[in-house]
């Protein structure tokens, strides 16, 4: 999964072509789909959000384990 | 010889206080005076009592003052200090009423030479530290624009891990916070630090926080200690130390990439604000309508374009024709015979309209008319 780092680059990136004079009609309208459905799905994970907060433990044999944190 | 009687001196109306109102009122104003205070003295005749309670005394030149230490302070001073030990004892002054003396209620106790070795260490320590460049300003790293996994080098028992998780939340949901977990003062300390920044490493993070709460110079010194430093500085993330409350400074401060007053604070430094991204996605969606809104323009004003020349062309074409059909009809009208007739000559024309062109045509006698350019003339054969 793309980070929002990457989100957020694509998107600005779809943005910058869409606004300069080189890009065609049926590639434009392609890009501005693509913007439209990233804008979404990013909009859709950040309010559905949750945040992970995990212990992280070292066992025995040295391998580092993760568990939920009771908070 | 005459005797002064005293209680005439007394009025029945002023008012008169009981011994133990006097020391119950002057306790309370002693201990409302004072904030808990660090006093500097001499500590001379230390009992231990079978209670546990030290009693002692703190002596400079001039004064001196009764101390008391209670059972649970005592047991975490340890042994009680050598009979003329210079110390710095953290105190509030009081009263105690059942003497009427003034006295120190004392909770701790550091031999000033314990301080003079514990600076001298800190002296080195910086000394050694800036000395390899770990608080070079020229080593940090900025922290990521989007961190969205935080390894957290905490005691879990402190309130500093609850302070970031409550920040995270708000800020920043989608992240993951790793919490190691390290005991932040007295013994094992600097190992278990140590060790947990080692972890770090070994995990898949964007940013490292190592933070405590704050309390009393005491309690950072794991975190002025040169292995926590060094471990720190080998953190492969970047990292924010979040060690004291805002007036203290510890040198994992100096050598983490940022220094954040608060655990609070560093979460906010770690993690972008959800609320700014969402408002960053309302501006890329009004950008890309115009940008779409722009291009469809673009394409009709081409399409207009093609049109007008369109237009233009058909127009250029009817043009041509039309001087074209001007041209043919000249042609045509330099072909009639009309116009023949013009230059003299004259077209025969028998009565029924038929042009005579033969000689035999011509019956001698017969009538016919002659077309000449501006009528007819009638006219007849002549007999041979």
């Amino acid at each position: 999964m793309t980070t929002i780092a990457e989100e957020l680059a694509r998107l600005e990136e779809i943005v910058r072509r869409l606004e300069s004079d080189d890009v065609e009609l049926d590639a434009a309208l392609a890009l501005f789909e693509e913007g439209v459905s990233r804008l979404r799905a990013a909009r859709e994970r950040l309010l559905t959000a949750e945040l992970q907060v995990q212990a992280v433990l070292e066992e025995a044999g040295g391998d580092l384990r993760t568990a939920e944190l009771d908070d | 010889m005459s005797l002064s009687i005293p209680s005439l001196a007394i009025a029945p109306t002023d008012a008169v206080w009981s011994v133990s109102q006097l020391t119950t009122a002057a306790r309370r104003l002693v201990e409302s005076g004072f904030m808990p205070i660090w006093v500097r003295g001499e500590l001379v005749g230390c009992k231990a009592w079978p209670s546990g309670h030290w009693y002692f005394t703190l002596r400079d030149a001039t004064s001196q003052v009764r101390c008391c230490m209670f059972k649970l302070d005592a047991q975490r001073a340890g042994k009680p200090p050598a009979d003329g030990t210079e110390v710095f004892a953290l105190c509030r002054p009081g009263i105690y009423e059942a003497k009427g003396e003034f006295q120190l209620k004392v909770t701790r106790i550091i031999p000033t030479a314990a301080i003079g070795r514990q600076q001298q260490e800190l002296e080195r320590v910086r000394a050694v530290l800036q000395k390899d460049g770990l608080f070079d300003l020229a080593r940090k790293r900025p922290l990521p624009e989007y961190a969205s996994a935080i390894a957290v080098v905490t005691s879990r028992a402190g309130a500093a891990v609850g302070d970031i998780i409550t920040v995270s939340r708000k800020r920043w949901p989608c992240a993951r916070l790793f919490v190691l977990h390290a005991r932040v003062q007295g013994d094992g300390a600097v190992d278990e630090l140590v060790r947990a920044l080692r972890r770090v490493n070994r995990l898949k993070v964007d940013l490292c926080i190592l933070a405590r709460g704050g309390g009393d110079k005491e309690d950072l010194a794991a975190f002025n200690a040169e292995p926590v430093c060094r471990a720190l500085a080998a953190v492969r993330v970047p990292t924010i130390s979040a060690v004291g409350h805002e007036i203290d400074i510890s040198f994992t401060d100096l050598v983490a990439d940022v220094r954040a007053p608060t655990p609070s604070a560093a979460a906010e430094l770690a993690f972008a604000d959800q609320r700014e991204v969402l408002r960053q996605l309302d501006d890329l969606a009004a950008r890309l309508g115009s940008g779409l809104g722009g291009r469809a323009r673009l394409a009709t004003e081409r399409l207009e374009r093609t049109r007008d020349r369109m237009q233009g062309a058909v127009a250029a074409l009817v043009e041509r024709h039309h001087h074209q059909l001007e041209r043919l009809g000249a042609q045509l009208d330099a072909l009639s015979p009309l116009r023949v007739l013009d230059r003299g000559y004259a077209v025969p024309v028998a009565l029924d309209g038929r042009v005579l062109k033969r000689r035999a045509e011509f019956l001698p006698g017969e009538r016919f008319r002659l077309r000449v350019a501006d009528g007819d003339v009638p006219a007849r054969v002549e007999p041979e």
